[in-house]
């Protein structure tokens, strides 16, 4: 109970740090995006300081946070969610990342906040550590978050919106989930999808264009869907007609409307399995 | 002008093409001034728009573009102007021509939607004198800046005005389509409505054909008026070579590597759907000689065939300043 009770209480810490970094974004995103930019490189060193700090001289504020929480309260990395200790202290959970991370053992050692073994100091810097632990939390994550509880927290991320809204104007801002086109480390950055559209979309913040999209896979997006349908939103579908001085464009001329298709969106269960509307068969006969 | 070299084979690229070539000179001139303003209805001998039903402040504000050279005269600095366009937030803005902001005919109607609209645009160019309160400043600064937006939305669908926004949309300076498959592609801003304080302003994607949110909130807070729902299409039909070749590539959801199914069939649908009229258009085209407009498809073939003769190195470097922005 009490380890539970504990879990809870650093959920809601991460919930609260969470907020803070909301608010404390918005009002970055009313800057230029050089003054972001800026900020970003600001935070960086101060990430960097600080986790010296943290692991090496253990005088930091931050000492009595947890590896994870602290890392998922960086600037930028508001789309994770927080990994559960049992579930990376499960190695079957991590089978085959250690032959795709750098520095495994060490990164992992970090991210469970482990004191590094005595012969273990074969390591030139601490900062290449850095990056394999983040590189593997990525990894854990990808696999963490299609998981029962894993799923729970990214619903609840994505309730509270901290994934950002959909840029398409028809979609009315509703809110999307960070998703990859690859699963492999290395290929492309996050992009995030809209259940509403059903497209990806580029992350409006310069800051996300460096998160890896393999951290979140291909699977989650979809999967958050299927286990919970509710969260799919139900807006009017609306398709945008070109149109100069309120006449439409027509289709034959040569700049008229040729993409209409890829927003034409049907209720599935209208349809049958070739794509058909089942109405115009029924119709027909 | 390139786009005046393009084939003209489909129906509303020939009316299109007509106020850049034929429609621009003596003949039409001489009646913006006089008859259109005495008698503002749209002269049934307009053949090339009476079918457009185009309001005759639009149609005219096309014509008296031709007369107008290009407004590169030097120090601007102290201008109204210059400093409206500099400040934070109206990087979508271009400079409109100060001399089609002194042809009153422009600004038929703006009178009346905008208030203290003669300080406003003695404000716009300069000649308000400085004996006004600070209160009082205010309100025509604001007033100002309403009409200033109202005026660029009708400078931006003339000739030289689309030519600046042009370069603008060259210069990415809309931003970059937010869709992953359209690769950044550039943007042009849109509205939704031509009624001011009704909608804000969106972004139009020539390669998806979609609209979306400026991404800062000092560009979604801008009004929509100010541009107009017809710019972007109207910059098209002048300039359709800038049109991006479509593509049918979409982003399949996939969980664990598997398609999902009602994914699957909407997809399906949707390819039906673009078949079905991608069908229609081919139909269409090919039928277009029978109807009214057979003369001007005849003439664009041949105008096509001249072009692949002598035409093509221009349209060539267009395309090649596009592969530019890309």
């Amino acid at each position: 109970m009490s380890a539970h009770d504990h879990q809870q209480q650093q959920l809601k810490q991460q919930q609260q740090q969470m907020r803070v970094n909301d608010i404390h974004d918005e009002e970055e995103e009313e800057e230029e995006e050089e003054e972001e930019e800026e900020n970003e490189q600001l935070q960086g060193e101060y990430a960097g300081e600080d986790y010296y700090g943290s692991d090496v001289s253990n005088d930091s504020g931050t000492e009595s946070m947890p590896w994870i929480a602290w890392f998922c309260s960086l600037g930028g990395h508001q789309y994770f969610a927080e990994v559960a200790d049992d579930f990376v202290e499960d190695d079957f959970n991590l089978t085959g990342l250690n032959s795709i991370v750098p520095f495994y053992k060490e990164a992992l050692e970090m991210i469970l906040d482990l004191e590094p073994e005595e012969d273990s100091t074969k390591v030139p810097d601490v900062s290449i550590v850095e990056a394999s632990a983040e590189q593997l939390y990525g990894l854990i994550h990808q696999r963490f978050i299609v998981t029962r509880q894993g799923l729970q927290q990214m619903a609840d991320k994505y309730q509270a919106g901290h994934f950002g809204s959909c840029p398409r104007t028809y979609c009315q801002s509703t809110n999307v989930v960070p998703c990859g086109r690859y699963d492999l480390p290395g290929v492309e950055t996050v992009k995030l999808y809209c259940p509403n559209c059903q497209d990806i979309y580029s992350p409006p913040s310069s800051r996300f264009h460096n998160l890896d999209g393999a951290y979140f896979g291909t699977t989650f997006a979809h999967m958050l869907f299927h286990i919970y349908p509710e969260l799919v939103p139900n807006i009017p579908n609306k398709i945008y007609a070109p149109a100069i001085y309120g006449f439409k464009i027509s289709e034959y001329s040569r700049c008229g409307p040729r993409m209409q298709w890829l927003r034409n969106k049907q209720d599935p269960n209208l349809l049958d399995v070739t794509g058909k509307l089942i109405k115009d068969d029924e119709n027909a006969k | 002008m390139e786009a005046d070299k393009q084939p003209t084979s489909y129906y509303i690229d020939r009316r299109i093409d007509g106020w850049t070539d034929e429609w621009t000179c003596s003949q039409l001139q001489g009646v913006h001034h006089e008859s259109a303003l005495a008698n503002p209805i749209v002269q049934p001998s307009f053949v090339a728009f009476e079918n457009l039903c185009i309001s005759p402040r639009y149609l005219c504000s096309v014509l008296t573009m031709e007369d107008y050279t290009s407004g590169s005269d030097s120090d601007y600095t102290k201008y109204w102007i210059d400093w409206f366009l500099g400040s934070k937030g109206n990087e979508y803005f271009c400079e409109v021509d100060e001399d089609y902001i002194l042809d009153r005919f422009n600004l038929t109607g703006l009178n009346t939607e905008v208030q203290y609209y003669s300080q406003a645009l003695d404000l716009i160019t300069d000649n308000l004198d400085e004996t006004l309160d600070e209160e009082m400043r205010d309100i025509v600064e604001k007033s100002a800046r309403h009409l200033y937006g109202l005026i660029h939305a009708r400078f931006i669908i003339t000739t030289h005005g689309l030519t600046k926004m042009l370069e603008k949309f060259k210069k990415c300076d809309f931003g970059r389509c937010p869709r992953v498959l359209c690769h950044s592609h550039p943007l042009l801003p849109v509205a939704l409505s031509d009624i001011p304080y009704t909608k804000s302003v969106k972004l139009f994607c020539c390669r998806c054909e979609d609209i979306y949110n400026p991404k800062s909130t000092r560009h979604a807070s801008i009004d929509g008026a100010y541009f107009g729902c017809s710019f972007p299409h109207m910059l098209f039909q002048v300039y359709p070579q800038l049109v991006p070749p479509k593509s049918t590539d979409r982003y399949v959801p996939r969980i664990f590597g598997f398609k999902l199914h009602d994914v699957a069939k909407q997809h399906r649908y949707q390819d039906m759907v673009r078949e079905e009229s991608h069908a229609r258009i081919m139909a269409g085209i090919e039928g277009l000689p029978s109807g009214p407009t057979a003369p001007a498809s005849s003439s664009a073939k041949e105008q096509q065939l001249k072009n692949k003769a002598e035409g093509s190195p221009s349209v060539a470097s267009e395309s090649g300043a596009m592969a530019d922005i890309n």
